[in-house]
């Protein structure tokens, strides 16, 4: 064992300062071309950042589209989710009350219509996406609430609609951050 | 939902593809043909020159693992260390505190060993000089043991009588600077244009459109993700683990970071057949694999695909399938798919939480750690499997009547003994801590640790239970995911799970290493018409049942109070 003890110890010196230092280092470099110079892609709007692309926020106004249920109340500096299983009766008590709360706040959406990923919460707690299913089931609120016709509304949705990659792979999303700014946008 | 399955069988077969050329190239690498990567080699022979080792000096299989462990118990006191005192170290500008002992102890110890259980939150219970210079650098570190280990295995097997297999250092260090460095740049390259962050700047607050205050944590997030998977590791930078959107913001780095955990396991495979010229036994080792990952997948993703039929009660339909703990621009066929990979394979990294998957889904990922074999980890994944194949050709010798052989090797008692204390020992650390912390939880449910044992599940009943059988299973394959729900941040957990680690890591390596060392000492017996033939369809079924039986022997009334019975009551 002894043997080998010196030659471990620095080696290891060594190895933690390349993989440890230079490595992280040399992206950070890298990273200064790619879009959002390394720290995330922001979001501006008129003249100022109103958040990351990425991160969910919070919208309390009826008025916006709103995001996934958050159980960490969309705290970006800690994330998580629920972990609560699929039969745990607290936890479909929650979901009820979802379903409760978005009956009331919705009254022309019929049960039968909202989608799942409303009512439950998602894993990181700051989802930034929705289906375009989730978002549509929105529409007949905020178009009340703004005096803008379903119809305008159903078209913003879609034209901030990203596909599956390629057309082929994966899910259809939106944002919904950019979905709001294009919705206060609209005159 | 055709999309998203066809998401799912493209990242496959683009693993498939890339793993290939892989395989040749780190088959040059480990016999020391020229490559392209040889621009490294001086810098190799800076860090050797420095260490003052000398690459050539052959070493036995005993050889091997002395400076194995030795260098494995140098990271754990310098990384224990590290935890401890990262409040005091530079690199922490979001000022999070030190690590208690006991969760240094954890801490270290999971990264040491591949697992990465992570019993604290990225954003708050490690700093970025912890971040970099202690968990990414084990991350490298962890898996090209496990890579090295294989290799003396590989050596083993493909030489006719001898003991020398090979210099440690120089396997070692070839796997760092050839193979995970090179891929892991490339990779977080791809993760940094994706707008993956990779700066040192800590939380920034960021007023949100209706005018909340939000910090926003980020930090040098690509390079650990990169190694993170490459090297089947899978700890977090983040708590939510590659379900949070920075850690994984989009499908194209959802598909990188699949292919990337998955790469080197594969390629392993193929790797083996070439090394020592067997191609056939290699794929028949590969179709093995294969079948039983395709056996746990396909009940995942249809479970997730069908969504809870608790939440279908209530009148909701689930187009989307069961989204409780996952990701919109991932979707439910997606995250089955993960869950089904990162189980089977060591990685232990989540794009959804385990907690809240459907029963049946838990089942599988249970089996997938408890398996540990089907690819595997970078390197042990093929030293589980050696395993299986021992006491395959045991029991086959046995049915035929015949001294076992494999590889030009008698399999003797000592052999045999070795692989059966392996076999054992994984149920025995798994079922002994489920056991000793359910005894702890009725017994004594007010016992004054940080988190008290009547708080500890997340959950009630069935499902309660699998959270502690799955943390001692995910700890015991060294696999690092968990049902997070569990309340594990405490002494009885830190320590308790620590020492199924240390165990469950160097034992199963250590075994391998030690029969196929012994064996290529042997005298060596060129095939016959007797011999029985171990690259056959018929012994790769052998194999199978193998496993099938030893792990349902083993497992099966633990499961059955577990996922089984949580299913049935849904």
């Amino acid at each position: 064992m002894k043997k080998y003890l010196l030659p471990s110890i620095k080696l290891t010196a060594l190895l933690v300062l390349l993989l440890g230092g230079l490595y992280p280092l040399f992206l950070a470099g890298v990273a200064k071309l790619a879009p959002g110079k390394g720290d995330g892609i922001k979001v501006t709007h008129n003249g100022r950042v109103v958040g990351y692309e990425n991160i969910a926020q919070k919208f309390s106004d009826d008025k916006y589209f709103q995001p996934r249920p958050s159980t960490v109340d969309y705290n970006a500096a800690g994330s998580g989710g629920s972990n609560k299983a699929a039969g745990n009766p607290d936890y479909l008590k929650t979901v009820q009350e979802r379903i409760d709360s978005f009956m009331v706040h919705n009254p022309d959406v019929k049960k039968s219509d909202i989608p799942a990923e409303l009512v439950t919460a998602s894993a990181s707690g700051l989802d930034p996406h929705l289906t375009p299913a989730a978002a549509y089931v929105q529409v007949p609120r905020v178009a009340k609430l703004r005096n803008i016709p379903a119809d305008k509304l159903k078209q913003l949705i879609d034209a901030n609609t990203k596909g599956p990659l390629m057309g082929l792979f994966g899910l259809s999303t939106v944002n919904v951050l950019k979905l709001n700014i294009a919705l206060d946008d609209l005159k | 939902m055709t999309t998203e399955i066809l998401g799912v069988i493209a990242t496959y077969g683009i693993t498939l593809l890339l793993a290939w050329p892989l395989s040749r190239y780190i088959v040059k690498v480990f016999r020391g043909e020229r490559t392209w990567s040889d621009f490294m080699s001086p810098l190799e022979r800076l860090f050797f020159k420095i260490s003052g080792i000398n690459p050539k000096e052959e070493m036995d299989w005993k050889q091997h693992m002395k400076a194995l462990l030795t260098i494995n118990l140098v990271w754990f006191v310098y990384a224990f260390f590290a935890l401890f005192f990262q409040d005091k170290l530079p690199l922490n500008p979001d000022g999070n505190p030190g690590q208690s002992a006991d969760l240094a102890f954890n801490t270290a110890i999971s990264f040491v060993v591949n697992c990465n259980l992570q019993h604290y939150s990225g954003e708050t219970g490690v700093t970025y000089f912890t971040q970099l210079f202690v968990l990414a650098f084990l991350q490298f570190v962890s898996a090209a043991t496990g890579i090295a280990a294989l290799i003396v295995v590989f050596k083993a097997m493909k030489e006719k009588t001898t003991t020398k297999l090979g210099n440690f250092w120089d396997i070692f260090l070839k796997t760092i600077t050839r193979i995970l460095l090179p891929i892991s740049i490339v990779i977080a390259l791809i993760f940094v244009f994706n707008g993956m962050p990779a700066s040192y700047a800590g939380k920034e607050a960021i007023v949100s459109m209706q005018g909340d205050t939000v910090n926003v944590s980020h930090g040098p997030v690509a390079g650990f993700v990169a190694i993170k998977h490459l090297g089947t590791n899978g700890g977090g930078f983040f708590g939510a683990n590659s379900a949070h959107p920075l850690e994984n913001p989009n499908y194209v780095t959802w598909m990188t970071e699949m292919v990337a955990q998955v790469i080197i396991p594969i390629a392993m495979v193929f790797a083996l057949g070439m090394f020592i010229q067997r191609r056939k036994f290699a794929m028949v080792i590969f179709g093995i694999m294969t079948i039983g990952m395709i056996c746990l997948l396909i009940p995942s993703m249809q479970q997730e695909m069908a969504g809870n039929p608790a939440i279908a009660h209530m009148g909701i339909q689930q187009a989307t399938g069961a989204m409780e703990g996952k990701e919109v621009r991932f979707g439910a066929a997606a995250t089955g798919y993960w869950s089904t990979v990162t189980t089977i394979i060591s990685t232990g990294s989540v794009c959804g939480w385990h907690d809240s998957t459907m029963p049946m889904t838990g089942l599988m990922q249970l089996l997938g750690m408890m398996l540990n074999c089907l690819y595997g980890g970078c390197g042990v994944g093929i030293l589980n499997y050696y395993i299986y194949i021992i006491i395959a050709v045991f029991i086959s010798g046995l049915m035929v009547g015949r001294t076992p052989e494999f590889m030009g090797h008698k399999l003797e008692a000592r052999e045999v003994k070795i692989a059966a204390i392996i076999t054992l020992l994984s149920p025995f650390l798994i079922l002994a801590g489920t056991a000793l912390s359910a005894w702890v939880l009725s017994h004594h449910p007010d016992a004054d640790w940080a988190v008290k044992p009547s708080a500890w599940l997340n959950n009630p009943g069935y499902h309660g239970f699998s959270e502690m059988l799955y943390e001692y299973t995910s700890a015991n394959a060294n696999n690092g995911s968990g049902f997070e729900g569990l309340g594990d941040g405490n002494i009885f957990w830190n320590v308790s799970t620590g020492f199924v680690l240390i165990l469950g890591r160097f034992l199963p390596i250590i075994g391998p290493v030690a029969i196929a060392g012994l064996m290529a000492s042997k005298k060596y017996v060129p095939e016959s018409a007797g011999t029985l033939r171990t690259d056959s369809i018929t012994f790769g079924a052998m194999t199978f049942a193998v496993i099938v039986i030893l792990t349902a022997l083993s497992y099966f009334p633990a499961l059955a109070l577990g996922p089984i019975a949580e299913y049935f009551s849904l």
